[in-house]
């Protein structure tokens, strides 16, 4: 038996899905930090940033458990290279506009909201635990970011133009948040993980909700679809992002921060 | 007969305060009262405001998760201080919307402190504990202030630059336990930020314009070199105390003050700041004038959804 189908291995790399997810959507919010479109934006947008980073940090504290190899949390955050990163597609790509980084969120965080949702039953307690406490979190997160493309979508003909743009570029990667590999089957076999269609599902009938309240057409069911994310193959987006995050612990090897 | 009322309410006001009663918002003051606080309160907004920038600079550079956490907070907390403060200036008939103008337009100003760049990792930790520490020296006095508004702003405001102020000092202290290149980066950052750090507390007295009439009203309660003196005193056993120096050869204890000599400082580049001629005011003020252009067609869609939808909120 390879060290690649152990149980133990299925779950580290779960976990580091989830928590690269986090991290990088996190990251990408604080870009943000100091130019938003209003002040109680900046405080949204950095609050929403704070609880990705602390979801990040409980699961890649436990991958690093699960793993037992002796690599911390930052040690999984700041020494893997972009194809050891697992995060989803959707959440590397750059801002662009506040309704694409609206838009993104709101993506990002129904699908959180569904599948936290039903991990909280996970057979894992520790991601049950995780799911719940995080549930409340994105809970947050997904109310403001449709509040947020409901006032864009049917807000001015230009917020509205931009939003459509913002669905119509952002759309191709939301069917790599619900691929499911040998990893989330045998996670599923095993009562940790849920059925991805079944979060899909929920997940679109929400989308299809705020889009539809929001004026905004849902893309048509054959687009393009992008992929990748399960192996670690990304957009060009996250090898950038990751020299910028992890420019210090790599310039001074083992130094403490 | 309309300027004896005035006097004898001037006389009043004078009173209430020497007495040390604390103003409200619906209680009669001189109009330069109100405009003197208007003033110095939307200055501090903006300063909370443009604060963001050179710390928000290094949040996705952050060196450790934690690290990252923590100075999304601090930052996340300049921004609520910003609101909080615009909200209290807002309590003397001042509008949001005008005092962002105001600074968008440069006629307002803002802590010159902000106009020096963030180069490194060491910056965080030395404006966590000298650009805040100084903040929380002239906040504590401010908290005091005959204002009730702002005094009260200020009083929750400086619980959490407490925490800022020990985050800074953290951030430091860890640098100095580590490697020569570590502990070479920290010094350099206390080396660039000791100076300016110094001039937050605005000019020496004798050339303050404000300062007589401020103090006069408590609206401030010590004055800039007093304040200055006590940062000083406070801040160079703790810089002893983890290894650090200060750029200045004549900083020493005089045990006949009590309190430390230190070297003069370098007005012309204070004025220079302060007027515009600083490092970073043209990228500060082209950053803020930047987003609040980008997110006009964000305000105006909000606005638009809202009418049309009355029955919201």
């Amino acid at each position: 038996m390879s060290s690649k189908n152990k149980p133990g291995n299925d779950l580290f790399l779960y976990l580091l899905r989830l928590g690269d997810t986090s991290l990088v959507l996190s990251h990408r919010l604080a870009e943000w930090c100091g130019h938003g479109p209003i002040l109680e934006e900046d405080i949204a947008m950095t609050n929403i940033s704070l609880d990705l980073i602390g979801q990040a940090r409980i699961l890649l504290g436990y991958a690093s458990r699960v793993e037992g190899k002796g690599r911390s949390e930052d040690d999984l955050a700041y020494l893997r290279e972009e194809r050891a990163f697992y995060n989803v597609l959707l959440a590397e790509q750059p801002n662009g506009d506040f309704a694409c980084t609206m838009v993104r969120q709101l993506f990002i965080s129904s699908y959180q909201f569904f599948l936290f949702e039903a991990l909280q039953k996970s057979a894992d307690e520790t991601i049950a635990a995780f799911a719940a406490k995080s549930l409340k979190e994105v809970t947050y997160h997904l109310r403001h970011s449709s509040e947020w493309v409901l006032r864009l979508g049917d807000g001015t003909a230009e917020s509205r133009e931009k939003t459509v743009q913002a669905v119509n570029e952002l759309w191709m990667y939301t069917r790599d948040l619900f691929d499911m590999d040998s990893v989330d089957r045998n996670l599923l076999t095993a009562g940790i993980a849920p059925d991805m269609n079944l979060v899909k599902e929920k997940w679109e009938q929400k989308i299809t909700g705020v889009l539809k309240e929001s004026t905004i057409p849902v893309p048509p069911s054959d687009a393009w679809m992008a992929s990748g994310s399960r192996e670690g193959k990304h957009t060009e987006h996250l090898g950038y992002l990751l020299a910028e995050m992890q420019i210090l612990p790599r310039t001074y090897p083992g130094a403490s921060w | 007969m309309k300027n004896t009322d005035t006097a004898g309410l001037e006389k009043e006001f004078q009173d209430r305060i020497d007495r040390g009663e604390i103003i409200e918002p619906k209680d009669w003051m001189p109009e330069r009262y109100r405009k003197q606080l208007i003033r110095m309160m939307s200055q501090h907004a903006h300063s909370e405001v443009v604060g963001m920038l050179p710390e928000g600079n290094w949040i996705t550079r952050a060196p450790s998760l934690r690290r990252k956490a923590v100075l999304l907070a601090k930052v996340q907390d300049e921004a609520g201080h910003g609101l909080y403060i615009y909200s209290a200036a807002e309590t003397l008939g001042a509008d949001r919307k005008d005092l962002l103008a105001e600074f968008l337009s440069g006629r307002a100003k803002y802590s010159s402190i902000f106009n020096y760049p963030t180069l490194t990792w060491a910056d965080m930790g030395a404006i966590g504990w000298l650009v805040d520490g100084a903040a929380i020296i002239n906040q504590t006095a401010l908290a005091k202030c005959s204002y009730g508004p702002y005094a009260r702003a200020m009083i929750r405001i400086c619980k959490e630059e407490n925490f800022h102020h020990k985050q800074g000092y953290e951030i430091l202290s860890t640098l100095m336990k580590g490697s020569l290149p570590q502990r070479a980066m920290a010094q350099d950052a206390v080396n660039r930020w000791w100076w300016p750090s110094l001039m937050m507390f605005g000019p020496q007295d004798a050339n303050s314009p404000n300062s007589e009439e401020l103090l006069r009203w408590k609206v401030k309660k010590y004055s800039n070199d007093e304040l200055r003196q006590r940062f000083i005193d406070r801040t160079v056993p703790q810089a002893e105390h983890i290894g650090l120096s200060f750029p200045d050869p004549l900083l020493k204890w005089n045990e006949k003050r009590r309190h430390y000599d230190f070297g003069k400082i370098n007005w012309e580049e204070f004025f220079n700041v302060i007027n515009g001629r600083g490092p970073c005011n043209r990228e500060r003020m082209k950053a803020r004038k930047k987003a609040d252009e980008d997110g006009l067609w964000v305000r105006l869609a909000a606005e638009a959804y809202a009418a049309k939808h009355p029955n919201l909120n």
